[in-house]
């Protein structure tokens, strides 16, 4: 997928705008910030199993080598084959060797983020093979061609009225209205896909490294059809995906669902290993990871090694109130809100993305929700930072800082021009306000100013008190 | 430093920006409370700024210089006390990360730290103090600003103090902690963006019937207070500081008489 980072303004301007995307993300806001604070609420280990899924995922960061041939060995030893992709260009390489050589035809995606990472789709359609997405979310946006708006609800910003019409042109009348009549008529047509798949390729929500396994979680359970069914089962996933034991899995498992969509559980978590063994009733015939680095480890080494905790669960969006206005796909990239605004730009330079990181109030509160606890402000400060040193932020923006630095450090100056700036605008003001405010538009074309009375606080402590 | 052992602790009073320009009364609310309580105030004339919009605009140089004035100018206080859960909260996490590589700061920067407070949770946590028998008359509303609520853990102490104000009813908006869009100068960068999360802040504002808003943080308040007068609403604006010491007179940030225009 082309990034399109650089018009994360005008896309904003124009979602803030588009009356059914902002209808369908007031919709999705209230129910995934209820639930999962419900069910925060219920669990009274909630923050500690926060705290425990932080040191976990810290300890496997440092030790991630290790758990990585650990997890390679197990699956070798299953009958599986761990393949490793540098970047998006070898991992699509990988995957369309493995797609030619069973001369695919069909291929059923379930649902992965690092396929859309990779731009996989596309590159299976250029080859000719017939892609297919089976999750639900997945599903409407490929009929819409349109990417993923969230990481865990790919299709959030339809309403139910835009899928009643994708439908109908999609699969021929008559239009259905009612969401089950809508669900029913999407699995009837994926029904036919799962059988006819060559090969099913899924994300992997953990790798096991004592047992070689990988976890998806649905509620759908089109995952399950995606990887059973086709003869050819691959994974996609990123190295930091690997947790050392499926006692360590469970930890995040009981986070995941209540973080994401505000469940206790998701309706099915799979756990795969291998390819189908003699006696085994189904599975595929083949099984791969493909494991995705795409700039990983260069996180790891660095100072935003935390974002590598990350078990995309979403929340952080969830809680955003930027994303919450402009909903997912103003940010240009695959991954949106404040997790997208980190990795947007460490993955596809930091040039390419300079709104992300500066379009956030600090607020704070997706660190607040976020399941392994990544500083997610304090990343996207030092993001800005970096802006700052390589010279991405505007002159502009850098030469007003140096005038606010030089003023600043001298109090005397900076008293003067407080004292000239409230006297200003006291004497500009009109019953207390100033409606238009010259070089200030930005700010009074949305609100007034609350007008100074005309002496500053030192001023009239001095007065009162005489100089300290 | 010495401390007299007749008066309480000596505070240095953090004048945030915004506050000594836009709304001196917060000032003289805040020394009439730290008094009230027994505090012997100073406001020394060396300080301006924190350093935040330095530090949150990634000049990281920029914002360690002004970290070193207020070092200089607080360190020898008991305290330093500030109208802002922004200006506090960087004063006491971001100082210290400031000056991490830098061994002869970083124990100046944690010694600062550990002695800087946003004012509420000062007179709530530190002091235990009641507003002496103050009054107010109206229904109040309560913004919790990120900083102080993410930040430094104020979301109950404000609520309490106002709770012993004589005649004041506190209703609870919908989403008070969520975000109001001011952002420092993201509200400027990014004005749409500001402007939808400012109208949602509103809406739930509006929505619980109160007269007066209070908070505390300026920045937020300017820009509600700004989006309040923008449509003409009614509502009163006020920093917690004002009506806890008695002094939220006259028209405040916002719900001043207005002439037709
Ligand atoms: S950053 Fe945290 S909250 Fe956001 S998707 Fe990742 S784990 Fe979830």
């Amino acid at each position: 997928m082309e990034i399109r980072s650089k018009e994360f303004k005008q896309r904003a301007v124009f979602a803030i705008h588009d009356a059914s995307l902002q209808q369908a993300l007031g919709k999705a806001r209230g129910g995934f910030v209820g639930k999962r604070a419900q069910q925060a609420a219920e669990l009274p280990e909630f923050e500690q199993l926060r705290e425990e899924a932080k040191n976990t995922k810290n300890h496997i960061l440092d030790n991630l080598d290790h758990y990585l041939e650990r997890y390679e060995a197990a699956v070798t030893a299953a009958g599986g084959h761990v393949h490793w992709a540098r970047d998006a260009e070898e991992a699509r390489r990988i995957i369309l060797d493995i797609c030619k050589r069973v001369d695919a035809k069909t291929v059923t995606k379930g649902k992965s983020m690092v396929s859309e990472e990779i731009g996989l789709n596309e590159a299976l359609i250029e080859h000719g093979m017939e892609v297919v997405e089976t999750d639900l979310g997945e599903y409407i946006i490929q009929l819409a061609h349109e990417p993923p708006s969230h990481i865990i609800a790919p299709a959030v910003h339809k309403t139910k009225d835009q899928v009643s019409d994708l439908f109908e042109k999609a699969h021929g009348g008559p239009r259905k209205t009612e969401v089950a009549d809508l669900v029913n008529e999407a699995r009837r047509v994926l029904r036919d896909k799962y059988f006819k798949a060559d090969v099913g390729i899924t994300g992997g929500n953990f790798l096991v490294a004592e047992t070689g396994s990988s976890i998806i979680v649905t509620n759908e359970g089109n995952g399950d059809l995606t990887q059973t069914l086709a003869k050819v089962h691959i994974v996609t996933s990123g190295i930091e995906r690997v947790v050392p034991t499926l006692d360590d899995a469970t930890l995040f498992l009981r986070l995941l669902a209540r973080s994401a969509t505000g469940q206790e559980t998701e309706t099915y978590t799979t756990i795969s290993t291998g390819p189908r063994r003699a006696g085994d009733l189904d599975g595929p015939e083949e099984y791969h990871v493909v494991l995705v680095d795409n700039g990983r480890s260069k996180m790891l080494a660095g100072r935003f090694k935390d974002m590598l905790r990350c078990i995309r669960c979403g929340a952080c969006m969830n809680h955003c109130p930027v994303y919450g206005a402009v909903g997912g796909h103003a940010y240009g990239w695959v991954y949106p809100g404040p997790m997208g605004s980190v990795l947007t730009p460490l993955i596809k330079g930091l040039d390419n993305a300079y709104d992300l990181p500066n379009a956030c109030t600090l607020n704070g509160r997706c660190a607040s929700v976020c399941p392994v606890k990544i500083p997610l402000p304090d990343l996207l400060r030092e993001l800005r930072h970096m802006q700052h040193q390589q010279d991405i932020t505007p002159v502009m923006q850098k030469r007003a800082l140096q005038v606010w630095r030089y003023v600043a450090t001298r109090p005397k100056l900076y008293h003067a021009l407080e004292q000239v700036g409230a006297r200003f605008l006291s004497a500009i003001a009109k019953n207390g306000s100033i409606r238009r405010l010259p070089l200030a538009g930005a700010w009074t074309d949305v609100r007034d100013l609350p007008a100074p009375a005309g002496r500053t606080f030192l001023e009239l402590w001095q007065g009162k008190r005489g100089q300290k | 430093m010495t401390e007299s052992p007749t008066r309480g602790p000596r505070v240095g009073l953090f004048a945030t920006c915004l506050m000594n320009v836009f709304r001196p009364n917060v000032g003289f609310s805040a020394v009439k409370l730290l008094e009230d309580a027994g505090c012997s105030v100073e406001v020394p004339a060396n300080q301006t700024c924190c350093g935040q919009p330095g530090y949150n605009s990634g000049d990281y140089d920029a914002a360690r210089a002004l970290a070193r004035q207020v070092i200089e100018t607080f360190e020898n206080y008991d305290y330093i006390v500030g109208p802002s859960g922004s200006c506090m909260a960087t004063i006491r996490h971001d100082y210290p990360v400031l000056f991490q590589d830098d061994p002869m700061w970083l124990p100046r920067a944690q010694a600062l730290s550990e002695k800087a407070w946003e004012l509420l949770s000062f007179l709530a946590d530190v002091l235990h103090a009641a507003p002496a028998d103050s009054h107010y008359d109206g229904t109040v509303t309560y913004h919790d600003s990120c900083s102080g609520l993410r930040g430094l853990g104020i979301k109950g102490q404000p609520r309490a103090l106002l709770g012993e104000v004589d005649g004041l009813k506190l209703k609870e908006m919908e989403d008070s902690e969520v975000c109001c869009g001011f952002g420092g100068t993201f509200c400027v960068k990014y004005p749409e963006i500001s402007e939808k999360m400012v109208e949602d802040k509103v809406r739930n504002v509006l929505a619980t019937g109160a007269d007066t808003l209070v908070g505390g943080d300026l920045g937020c308040l300017m820009n509600i207070a700004g989006r309040l007068r923008r449509i003409n609403a009614p509502v009163k604006v006020f920093h917690t500081a004002e009506v806890l010491a008695g002094l939220a007179d006259g028209p405040g940030l916002a719900g001043a008489a207005k002439e037709s225009d």
